[in-house]
């Protein structure tokens, strides 16, 4: 539910479940029965816009070390200060599980108002405006993309389509070194559907998002999540399940988590070729100096967050 | 201002690594691709991701490799070198529905061809289910592919990885 009155800065105020959700011009401010919390509107908005695209993703979206959601696939739990260790040890938490759809529908909306004409919460800062001071317009074409998702592989025909200047994305500006030549593909008739290539560097090159990962192809569960990553990782990505990094050009640095209490585990960094897993029971940022492609690979089985919270699979991938 | 985009290849790859703080160096399994291909055999598939039965692995692609097959999709993406795929559209179902994982063929398939793709670094191609398939590479090059754990995936974890 949101109200239709705007405040003195022209933005609309938002309830969602108890929580009440109003912006100024530079943050957005969070209150629940009992506690109150403010975010920079920049940081805000970004990870507001991922939440948002992923449907909530896999696990926990931490907009900061208070405030996100956590996926259940149906409901999602709405939660300040559940995975902060200083609240916890003071029962301070507050969680409300609510559901999927009205939380994001709300979301959107919140987004769709508070997001300003000029800024692309979706692009890197060197390529947008400012998401800061009063309300002025809006960029409903920049909020409401969403992710890709192959049902295959893209480029296939009734698959997702492929990307070029004709259908408006251009290479990006940081990869305009990136070799655009496709592959040869010589389909005897008949085989034209079934024997596929595609450019995956160049197609990565032409995306215009950032920290957005996007199925590009599928073998039964196991999804290849290609992103192109600037800046760093707006959210805190606590895991319901292993993921795994493939760096496939660049050099990003991972700060990683306890995904419960937030102490410093490990810092990982990656070049390209590197591979590395991001154990179950972790949350992460990333930082990437120049933009880069990163290839994130998940286990999409919805049976795999149960049984990793009941622990009856290992929050690492592999024993040696 | 731009920066020159880095990948990696056999002849040049640098490293990354994780800096523990308080954990274990094993849980993350940290390995780089053309590290691995570099001590690989031809054709070895040597699996660098596991996600309980899915794989993700590093192949050395150089000469001619078996023909193989599938009972599901494959997507092989070329990380180094340029490497022909070669499809056959196999006359009846030599992998069971049950059986996952690459299996060789013994032989050339019987099938009718279904064409060949020429890919270069950075190009993915789809392995359809249903067809034989044969990697050729002139000069050593890398596969990335995403499959899932079966007869001839090797895991070497503690050879690959950072302790």
């Amino acid at each position: 539910m949101s109200n239709a009155s705007v405040n003195e800065c022209g933005y609309r105020a938002f309830s969602l479940g108890a929580y009440k959700f109003v912006r100024d011009e530079y943050f957005a401010h969070i209150t629940w029965p009992g506690g109150s919390h403010t975010i920079s509107v920049d940081r805000f908005l970004r990870a507001l816009m991922r939440d948002v695209a992923w449907n909530f993703f896999y696990g926990t979206v931490n907009f900061d070390e208070v405030f996100g959601t956590t996926n259940h696939y149906g409901t999602v739990d709405v939660f300040a200060g559940l995975y902060n260790a200083g609240f916890r040890e003071r029962n301070k938490q507050f969680v409300e599980a609510l559901n999927g759809d009205h939380v994001r529908s709300t979301f959107l909306e919140m987004l769709e108002d508070w997001t300003n004409e000029g800024f692309d919460p979706f692009a890197a800062p060197e390529e947008t405006g400012t998401p800061f001071g009063p309300k002025r317009g809006s960029n409903l074409s920049a909020v409401r993309r969403n992710r890709v998702v192959a049902k295959r592989m893209v480029g296939l025909k009734g698959d997702t389509p492929l990307r070029s200047d004709a259908d408006g994305n251009p290479v990006n500006r940081q990869f305009t070194d990136v070799d655009q030549s496709e592959p040869e593909v010589h389909a005897e008739p008949g085989f034209e559907g079934e024997v596929h290539a595609f450019n995956f560097f160049a197609y990565l090159s032409r995306s215009d998002v950032t920290w957005n990962p996007s199925i590009t192809s599928a073998v039964k569960d196991s999804l290849l999540c290609p992103t192109t990553e600037e800046y760093m990782l707006p959210i805190i990505h606590g895991n319901d399940r292993v993921e795994w990094f493939v760096q496939l050009s660049d050099e990003i640095h991972w700060d990683v988590q306890d995904r419960e209490s937030g102490a410093p585990r490990a810092r990982v960094v990656m070049k390209a070729g590197d591979v590395t897993a991001m154990p179950a029971d972790i949350r992460h940022q990333g930082y990437s100096p120049k933009r880069s492609m990163l290839l994130v690979w998940e286990n999409a089985d919805p049976a795999l967050p149960d049984l990793y919270a009941k622990k009856r699979l290992r929050p690492n991938p592999v024993d040696f | 201002m731009l920066r020159k985009t880095t990948f990696g290849s056999l002849e040049h790859y640098e490293k990354g690594g994780v800096q523990i703080i308080n954990d274990d160096a094993r849980n993350y399994a940290f390995s780089n691709i053309f590290e691995v291909a570099s001590k690989s055999e031809p054709y070895e598939k040597i699996a660098v991701g596991k996600n309980l039965k899915y794989v993700l692995e590093a192949i050395r692609a150089e000469g001619i490799s078996p023909w193989y097959a599938a009972s599901h999709d494959e997507a092989a993406i070329v990380m180094d070198g340029e490497v022909e795929i070669r499809l056959v559209k196999l006359e009846e179902q030599i992998v069971s529905e049950e059986h996952e994982g690459t299996t060789v063929l013994e032989g050339a398939p019987k099938g009718k061809k279904m064409g060949y793709i020429v890919a270069r670094r950075g190009h993915m191609a789809l392995l359809p289910k249903g067809a034989a398939y044969q990697f050729h590479a002139a000069t050593p090059g890398v596969i990335l592919l995403q499959t899932i754990g079966g007869d001839l995936t090797a895991e070497r974890w503690k050879d690959i990885c950072q302790k």
